[in-house]
């Protein structure tokens, strides 16, 4: 290929589909799901088959995003609607990853649970490809329409059991937040077009630079609502409270899916645009840092009080909301590295946390306490040992990938003055180590109640494959994390580099390949 | 037609559907005060695009299109609810608490 990725011109039709590849390839996936399913439907084999074509889509599409990574796509020139930085390509990494390792755990999953629906797929990948646009949107319009590309089909895939009336008021519940938090997001962006004459994020930027307008009120309020319609996304408290119920009653496939991918492509949307946008308007930091305080705190409070194991994790998961709040608030290089990070690494230990869930349990696991893992490591060791190690990375103890990522955090709150902060961070952890460690005492220092407490835990060849790529990543990472750390830095830097597009001078030369 | 006016006519609606999907316990009820919200940013966007340009007007489409998709699901959800429980009152549907 002799065409040199590091000067598209997106106003060029032929540049724009390169530019768009992993997009294009992962939507005409989908729709072949679409047609394939609507003649296949009825038995479990049409359900590997929309499965193994939906692996196939979501690889081609990591391959085409390691292609243009590879290459160093850039797009110098005048602002587009999309990004194409080595962020954006990171962060399509982590979704389709995520996807991915969602597919292999819900094979067994629907076949259990009796769920015949293939649409099932066809669903996750449009959810994918709207978070990737999420994490690529370089303009407003496009953010708020990958966002409901993800949110609709997320909605869906909630409810996607119609049999069980649990997750049809999941649905339900998830259904009327999430428009109500659409509707504030919407008027955000709205708000902050009337101030600035424009939505695309880098000319914002320039706009609230050169214009002075940080203390303009329609910008400071469409800010406001901004955050707003992103608290309710990423779950941050005091917009949490949708979270738990959601992610208990959806089936569990689901609810992994939703506490990292959705949370990710939210996550990375919201640091994309008050990186990019709103660089020079200070006020977002102490909103962020009150968000995070609050989150950090009663997240991990909340989680103490919970029984069963499901509604623990959806509390944790508002807790490490929190965490990854403390990088977005420090706004730094170090911050997004430590962001980007950290996001991997919560991602793999909640995905892996889940699929064990979803093996211990029947109808949905909401009925999963923590006692009833009781002896689990007499009986089933490996599965213990997996499900230690996810507690342990979660809690952030030191060779796991978590603690990692909650060092570089502390690192990058206390390189800039925000020592606050991090000692809040320190305390909540402390107190999450009240209700992550009970179940590995359980498992461990519990005797098994009778014969056949574990007999009906069942994870089949993919699920345990799932499981020991996830907690492997988790060991790895947590000895060597300098490579993801090398990416995640430069990627995060990519997001801060933009702004400077503003100017005609040439854009630094990079190399082009061999990295 | 006066920017000011319109700015501020959208803004009451929108603080109307906000209040609405607060205070009220139906689900349908709820939703129509969400479309309320979104009908008041539309708004908002036609006043801002007579002085800003036509970058506002497309996105009113964008986002009646979207509006459109999520009424097609919501509606659909709000169906099954009434299937298994019988009501769409927000009140009786506590399976999940914690």
């Amino acid at each position: 290929m002799n065409v040199d990725l590091s000067t598209l011109d997106l106003s060029r039709p032929g540049d724009l589909l390169i530019a768009l590849a992993p997009e294009l390839v992962l939507t005409t996936t989908a729709l072949l799901v679409l047609i394939v399913v609507a003649w296949r439907h009825r038995t479990p084999q049409d359900l590997r088959l929309a499965g193994w074509v939906t692996l196939a889509g979501l690889g081609a599409a990591g391959l085409a995003a390691w292609f243009l990574w590879w290459q160093a796509a850039h797009a110098p020139g005048i602002a587009a609607m999309i990004a194409v930085d080595d962020f954006r390509f990171v962060a399509d990494w982590l979704f389709l990853g995520t996807a991915g390792l969602t597919v292999l755990v819900s094979f067994e999953y629907l076949e259990r649970e009796a769920l015949l629906v293939p649409e099932y797929f066809a669903l996750l990948l449009f959810a994918t490809l709207g978070m990737m646009l999420m994490a690529g949107a370089q303009d407003l319009m496009v953010l708020f329409l990958g966002l409901e590309l993800m949110s609709v089909a997320v909605y869906v895939l909630a409810g996607i059991n119609r049999r069980s009336a649990a997750a049809a008021e999941a649905a339900l519940k998830y259904f009327l937040l999430g428009a109500f938090a659409s509707g504030f997001l919407l008027y955000g962006i709205a708000l902050v077009y009337g101030a600035t004459a424009t939505t695309n994020l880098t000319l914002i930027g320039v706009q609230v630079a050169t214009l002075g307008l940080q203390h303009n009120t329609m910008l400071l309020i469409g800010l406001g609502l901004l955050l707003v319609g992103f608290g309710f996304k990423v779950a941050a408290v005091p917009f949490h409270m949708w979270a738990p119920d959601v992610y208990d009653g959806s089936p569990t496939p689901v609810t992994g899916y939703m506490a990292t991918a959705v949370k990710a492509a939210a996550f990375a949307a919201l640091f994309r645009v008050l990186g990019e946008a709103f660089d020079a308007v200070p006020a977002w930091h102490a909103v962020v840092w009150w968000l995070a305080v609050a989150t950090m705190v009663v997240g991990n409070l909340i989680a103490l009080a919970q029984r069963t194991l499901k509604r623990m994790l959806a509390y944790s998961s508002i807790a490490h909301a929190g965490y990854l709040l403390v990088a977005v608030a420090v706004g730094t290089a170090v911050g997004s590295a430590a962001f980007l990070f950290y996001l991997v690494a919560y991602t793999l230990m909640t995905l892996a946390a889940f699929a064990l869930l979803a093996a211990k349990g029947t109808d949905g696991e909401r009925d999963v306490s923590i006692d009833d893992l009781a002896g689990l490591a007499q009986r089933r060791p490996w599965l213990a040992f997996a499900l230690a190690v996810c507690m342990l990375s979660l809690l952030g103890i030191p060779g796991t990938a978590g603690f990692i990522g909650k060092w570089y955090i502390l690192v990058a709150a206390t390189a800039t003055g925000q020592g606050l902060l991090a000692a809040v961070l320190v305390l909540a952890s402390v107190i999450s180590a009240g209700y992550y460690l009970p179940v590995i005492m359980a498992m461990y220092m519990q005797p098994e109640p009778s014969e056949q407490a574990h007999a009906g835990m069942r994870l089949g060849r993919l699920g345990a494959a799932v499981v020991a790529a996830s907690v492997a990543g988790l060991l790895f990472f947590g000895v060597r994390p300098n490579r993801l750390l090398d990416i995640a830095r430069t990627s995060g830097a990519s997001v801060r580099a933009a702004p400077a597009v503003s100017s005609d001078a040439p854009p630094a030369p990079r190399e082009p390949t061999g990295r | 037609m006066l920017l000011g006016p319109a700015l501020f006519v959208s803004a009451a609606l929108f603080t109307l559907g906000v209040f609405g999907v607060l205070l009220r316990r139906n689900a349908i009820v709820i939703f129509m005060c969400v479309e309320l919200m979104l009908n008041a940013v539309n708004l908002t966007f036609v006043a801002l695009a007579q002085r800003l340009g036509v970058a506002g007007q497309l996105f009113v489409f964008f986002v009646m299109a979207v509006a459109a998709a999520e009424a097609a699901v919501g509606l659909a959800i709000i169906l099954a609810i009434y299937r298994h429980r019988g009501t769409v009152n927000l009140q009786n549907i506590n399976l999940l608490k914690g």
